[in-house]
């Protein structure tokens, strides 16, 4: 069968993938340079009888997307820097009340506006410690299209399967990058459903009791069960609660349920890995450049591999610590000061031979930007 | 049904304090639902943050305690997502006019089928007295120590002017009236403010010299006069109460679900 292949931009991949997922709500704002997604899906959604709506501002779409969230409805929003940083409070609030959805956070340069055209890699932290509170979540990203539409698709799935909301954190190269998209068939790539409570009706419904597997089956809030939702600390019913017990409960439910499955969440791509002596480790687009330079060396029989992210939260720590071993140096390639360099240096047996390559000044990393560095490893001099 | 079938009685005692007039706006509200003979499963209660949003607790619908002033962002994706359900959110004046404001007017503005029922006690009880945007001219708060010199919001211009299709005031003093006007606003298709003054004795009260709840109720009697009453041209000082503006505008699920139409069909 021929396949349907599309020439598009990053932000539309993810479009096609949100509505793949099966998509039914989106609210929005927008904001340079994640508005492609907000305009495509006014258009989009309608017409499958989803809703849009634009919001007044980014507080009230994060709000708005887990309202609709909780009464059934697949949900997302979509960003950039100054917008997901006006999101922190109520992203906090899915966390505690367990209401999937995702978040598109298309990282340009900060802090502030910042450069709202360019490139950047610099809300990595962000997205792991945004909102207040001790919590654990969920970040992919991307670096082409095709993979775009993957990670889309597993963001939504993800969130579903943990209840949990899921950050996308592409950058402004992979989202403004036309290039091809073929398209999966239905059925292709595998979509999660909400797991939803067998209890019937008129027989208590406990929304936050986890089945021994850490699943909490949902009620759609405004059916069958009547419970109570709050952002307060609370017991299984969904009840304020300050019990110390019922607390630390919580806590270590809202924490476990993900970092005690990061085998399942960690997603990575391994490109000439087996016999590197210089691994390369990026994500998003600096990886499109590790992989060149990576390819380009290993043609001059130089061995270099590249470990390429897209689970960024919770923290692939075994993959690293894994590839890390072993090799002669690792370098971390990024748009920004080495915000998962130190990661890599945490979970590594070697940090002193941890290196970053990075770029902060807008500009698209280049070949050379690695290469200098690799130079310098290597006792060529600068 | 009696009042106490809608209420989770197991989780009283309520936290609102003595002669605190949110629990009577939660009464009226029962009433006003009774009254309509509305389904509990089709009603979803959504709040934010402070003494009146606690009221989601106690009332035994679909309740939804959320963030400081974004119940009515919650509330419109909920709305948008299920419109068949009736969707009420009772604020504090804090939730609805400071840290909320915005998402009240752009609630007005879009007449979406939300009743917002906003428990004004012209102060910020939960975090200990505060002055709010409905404190008054001189009235003294807890950050107001020396007298409060910010002007209060006219509530009911606020919402006129930002477009919402039924506009009402009332108080804890005048119940009857009170489940009336809820009612009304419940039953109205668009976006409904309904505007409740409510005694807040332990912080307002105390610092301005009301001795007590009954006295603060008295006030209420007293200074406040149905809409375009004799006394009002003799004494425009009187807080007028009342409905409004009640009138009918495309309400925006409708208006969604005929873009869904044109959409479907190509266009």
């Amino acid at each position: 069968m021929k396949k349907n292949v599309l020439f598009l931009q990053g932000n539309e991949a993810c479009v096609e993938a949100a509505l793949y997922a099966g998509l039914d709500f989106f609210a929005g704002y927008p904001i340079t340079p994640s508005t492609e997604v907000a305009e495509l899906l006014s258009y989009r959604l309608p017409r499958k009888g989803g809703k849009f709506i634009q919001m007044e501002d980014e507080l009230s779409s994060m709000c708005a997307i887990i309202g609709a969230s909780l009464t059934g409805k697949k949900s997302m929003t979509a960003t950039s820097g100054p917008g997901f940083s006006l999101m922190q409070e109520a992203l906090g609030f899915a966390v505690m009340t367990e209401t999937p959805c995702v978040i598109l956070n298309v990282q340009r340069g900060g802090p502030s506006t910042g450069l709202p055209t360019s490139g950047s890699q610099g809300d990595v932290m962000q997205a792991r410690w945004g909102t207040h509170g001790e919590h654990a979540i969920i970040t992919l990203t991307a670096s082409n299209n095709q993979d775009v539409f993957a990670m889309t698709v597993e963001a939504f799935n993800l969130a579903e399967t943990f209840r949990s909301p899921v950050i996308l954190l592409l950058d402004e190269v992979v989202a403004h990058t036309r290039e091809r998209l073929i398209m999966p068939e239905q059925g292709e790539i595998r979509v999660v459903e909400r797991l939803k409570t067998s209890v019937p009706e008129g027989t208590d419904y406990h929304p936050y009791l986890p089945r021994e597997d850490g699943r909490l089956p949902m009620s759609d809030f405004g059916g069958i069960h009547r419970y109570n939702v709050t952002g307060l600390a609370h017991d299984m019913w969904g009840f304020p609660s300050t019990n110390p017990e019922a607390v630390y409960e919580l806590m270590r439910h809202l924490v476990d349920k993900i970092q005690g499955h990061t085998h399942q969440i960690a997603m990575t791509k391994e490109f000439y890995i087996d016999d590197a002596e210089i691994l390369l480790i990026s994500y998003g687009s600096s990886a499109r450049t590790a992989l060149h330079v990576v390819e380009d060396r290993r043609q001059r029989g130089e061995k270099l591999g590249l470990l390429e992210l897209q689970t960024l939260w919770p923290f692939p720590d075994g993959i690293v610590k894994k590839r890390c071993s072993g090799v002669a140096c690792v370098i971390v390639v990024e748009m920004n000061m080495g915000q998962i360099l130190h990661e890599v240096k945490r979970v590594s047996d070697n940090p002193g031979n941890v290196f970053l390559a990075n770029k902060i000044d807008g500009s698209f990393i280049a070949p050379a930007d690695i290469l200098n560095i690799l130079r310098i490893i290597q006792g060529k001099g600068a | 049904m009696a009042v106490r079938d809608y209420i989770r009685e197991r989780f009283f005692p309520h936290l609102w304090c003595p002669g605190c007039g949110h629990g009577t706006i939660m009464g009226a509200m029962i009433r006003a639902i009774e009254n309509l003979g509305m389904r509990k499963n089709n009603i979803v209660i959504v709040s934010g943050i402070g003494c009146s949003s606690r009221i989601c607790g106690y009332l035994d619908f679909h309740t939804l305690h959320t963030i400081h002033g974004r119940a009515l962002a919650f509330a419109t994706g909920v709305k948008l997502s299920r419109p068949e359900l009736t969707v009420i959110a009772p604020m504090g004046d804090g939730d609805a006019f400071a840290i909320g404001g915005n998402h009240l007017i752009h609630a007005a503005r879009r007449n979406i089928d939300i009743t917002a029922i906003i428990m004004n006690n012209n102060i910020y009880g939960m975090t200990g007295g505060q002055s709010s945007p409905s404190t008054g001219y001189g009235d003294f708060a807890t950050t107001a120590p020396y007298g409060n010199i910010d002007r209060p919001f006219d509530v009911v211009k606020l919402a006129i002017g930002a477009g919402a299709s039924f506009v009402a005031r009332t108080t804890t003093f005048h119940v009857t009236s009170m489940i009336k006007i809820i009612e009304k606003a419940i039953k109205h298709k668009g976006f409904s403010v309904v505007d409740v003054l409510s005694q807040c004795p332990t912080y307002y009260g105390r610092k301005n010299k009301f001795s007590s709840a009954v006295e603060m109720l008295k006030y209420y009697r007293a200074h406040t006069t149905p809409i375009g009453s004799k006394d009002k041209e003799n004494n425009p000082e009187l807080i007028e109460r009342g409905i409004f503006v009640d009138e009918q505008l495309p309400e925006y699920c409708e208006e969604y679900e005929k873009i869904m139409q044109t959409a479907s069909q190509g266009g």
